[in-house]
């Protein structure tokens, strides 16, 4: 059905996204690559030479890379538990027969609408605050005594705002999954006599494998670069500094570009190792 | 798909769906309540919920303090702004992916997806210098061709997984009855694809509006867009409560509406297809 014509024409229809996606790309990438190799200090003497891999020797062995690495592990992996078994939980009750469905989903999902740092704003200071966020009041109610969250438990804070951001995310994904689950599949075990737990572990978790594998590959791609729920809330301080937020403040703080950009070849590299397993996956649904 | 249960276990779902969903929900609930109340009363001890006295003033503060309105036509001028020009740019690349597929097709697919995945704070000082050099730093035309180009790979996904929904048979018959490729295009697929195309334009504009790093690193007073004007709030106006959730309310407002009617294309738009 493709002509030699028709070819023709869908590479000048193509070549605008293809071009710009490429320059997207290439030019930031090798300007990075090209800094990281640098000394490179504009505000205190500009290019200082060529350094080998000097930053990426320094920027490993800086005494802040290693609390980075622990810092984004523990809230991404934190992140990662809290919404997908709270994701699956709730999906499950939300695929059950219910009175009022559709504005139970509206509100779960409403927080992944709520710009990022209004909700560390509005988490911060309306419900950590020590004195006055509602938290604190609740902590007293039952007698206990309000927990400083930002400065003493900077890391559960964040895992908690960001995970209020993502769970809707989760939540709807998985969702959508179960069902497509064959409700016949279902009730014939059911008929079989097989207990609620049997049927979640046997037939419901394996029918969401895939839908889990998913979301956790493209939270994890998202969460390694939070930005804003740190910049607004502790600013990197109490432990809570990320590996992106670390290159970050190289980069733009202490203006060490050379070193942030070394900092900056990693984050890419990890990121691309999570990326491959996501495109894997991808990838094979478009062949079918 | 309605399974028989008992009424019994209906209501046990409902009161538990609905208990948690006011739970998750409730931070947003509380925000819009406390704009409506003065300083005094969003701080009060023991926090009051309803019965307080209800003002706009905060508004009217906030919007004189602090000119939100700018922001706003910030924010929609870049949103807008950046999900137009990526679907002008995307439509002809989806359209002739999803209608003449060639053996590369798919690889152009994959490599499109993965340049979404280069963080961007690998990128960030690059960018930030050709920002200074090209003189966009703190513009919006700046934000809306960065925002463009991070969100132009799931455009055009979206928009491709909708138009191989078209069937092809459709665009035969059409020719077996002597239509030109122009009426082809106007009136057999433009209707069909008018709308995927909305869909993809509203989950972008909501990507574009929350988009809140390149938004804060690349803008300052000028072009800032309403997540840079929240987050001056951080400190130490942010103890103002009652001021704090009336910005944060009008911030979100408009997007939550917007999101209320995406639900279903968030899934398709943010896994790839990859979750049907």
């Amino acid at each position: 059905m493709a002509t030699q014509h028709s070819r023709t024409a869908a590479r000048i229809m193509m070549a605008p996204a293809v071009t710009l996606l490429l320059g997207w790309m290439l030019v930031p990438l090798i300007m990075t690559l090209y800094f990281s190799f640098k000394k490179y200090l504009p505000l205190r003497g500009g290019d200082l030479g060529w350094v080998g891999f000097d930053n990426y020797v320094r920027f490993v062995s800086s005494s802040a890379f290693w609390p980075s690495v622990t810092a984004t592990l523990i809230i991404v992996g934190g992140v990662l538990a809290i919404t997908i078994c709270f994701g699956v939980l709730l999906a499950i009750l939300l695929d059950q027969p219910m009175w009022g469905q559709g504005i139970v989903r509206i509100l779960i999902i409403a927080p992944f609408f709520v710009m990022p740092t209004v909700s560390s704003l509005v988490w911060k200071n309306m419900f950590m605050d020590p004195n006055y966020g509602l938290l604190s009041h609740l902590w007293e109610f039952f007698g206990a005594e309000p927990i400083q969250w930002m400065s003493q438990a900077a890391l559960p804070s964040i895992i908690i705002i960001v995970s209020w951001q993502w769970l809707p995310f989760a939540t709807l994904i998985l969702l959508t999954a179960i069902q497509s689950l064959d409700s016949e599949q279902l009730e014939a075990s059911e008929m079989d006599g097989a207990s609620t737990l049997r049927r979640f572990w046997h037939i419901i978790l394996p029918h969401l494998s895939r839908a889990i594998t998913v979301v956790l590959l493209i939270q994890t791609i998202f969460l390694l670069s939070i930005f804003a729920e740190i910049f607004v809330t502790t600013g990197g301080a109490f432990g809570s500094k990320t590996l992106s937020y670390l290159i970050f403040q190289r980069v733009l703080e202490s203006q060490n570009v050379g070193l942030g950009s070394a900092g900056g070849v990693y984050a890419i590299i990890l990121a691309n190792i999570v990326a491959i397993f996501l495109m894997r996956i991808v990838g094979k649904n478009l062949d079918n | 798909m309605a399974r028989a249960v008992s009424p019994r276990r209906k209501s046990i779902n409902t009161a538990l769906a609905w208990g948690i969903g006011l739970i998750i929900f409730f931070p947003i609930l509380w925000t819009i309540l406390t704009s409506f109340k003065t300083e005094g009363q969003a701080i009060a001890d023991p926090p009051i919920f309803l019965f307080f006295d209800w003002t706009l003033e905060n508004y009217s503060i906030v919007q004189e303090r602090s000119d939100y309105m700018r922001f706003l036509w910030n924010s929609v001028i870049i949103a807008g702004g950046s999900t137009l020009l990526g679907i002008l740019i995307a439509v002809p690349a989806a359209w002739s992916m999803a209608f003449v597929p060639s053996k590369r097709t798919k690889d152009i697919l994959m490599w499109m997806l993965s340049t979404k995945m280069l963080p961007a704070v690998g990128v960030l000082y690059p960018i930030y210098l050709l920002f200074i050099k090209l003189g966009l730093l703190d513009s919006q035309f700046g934000l809306v061709i960065v925002l463009m180009l991070i969100n132009l790979p799931i455009i055009i996904w979206m928009l491709y997984t909708y138009f191989k929904e078209i069937p092809g048979e459709i665009l035969e018959a059409a020719r077996m009855d002597g239509a030109s490729l122009k009426s082809e295009i106007l009136y057999v697929l433009t209707p069909m694809a008018i709308p995927g195309i909305a869909s993809t334009i509203l989950l972008n504009v909501i990507l574009a509006w929350n988009e809140a790093f390149w938004t804060l690193n690349l803008t300052a007073a000028k072009a800032g867009p309403l997540t840079a004007f929240i987050a001056s709030y951080s400190s130490p106006e942010g103890l103002f409560y009652a001021k704090l959730s009336a910005a944060s309310t009008m911030a979100i407002a408009p997007i939550l509406i917007l999101g209320w009617f995406s639900q279903k294309q968030l899934v398709r738009g943010l896994t790839f297809g990859a979750v049907k």
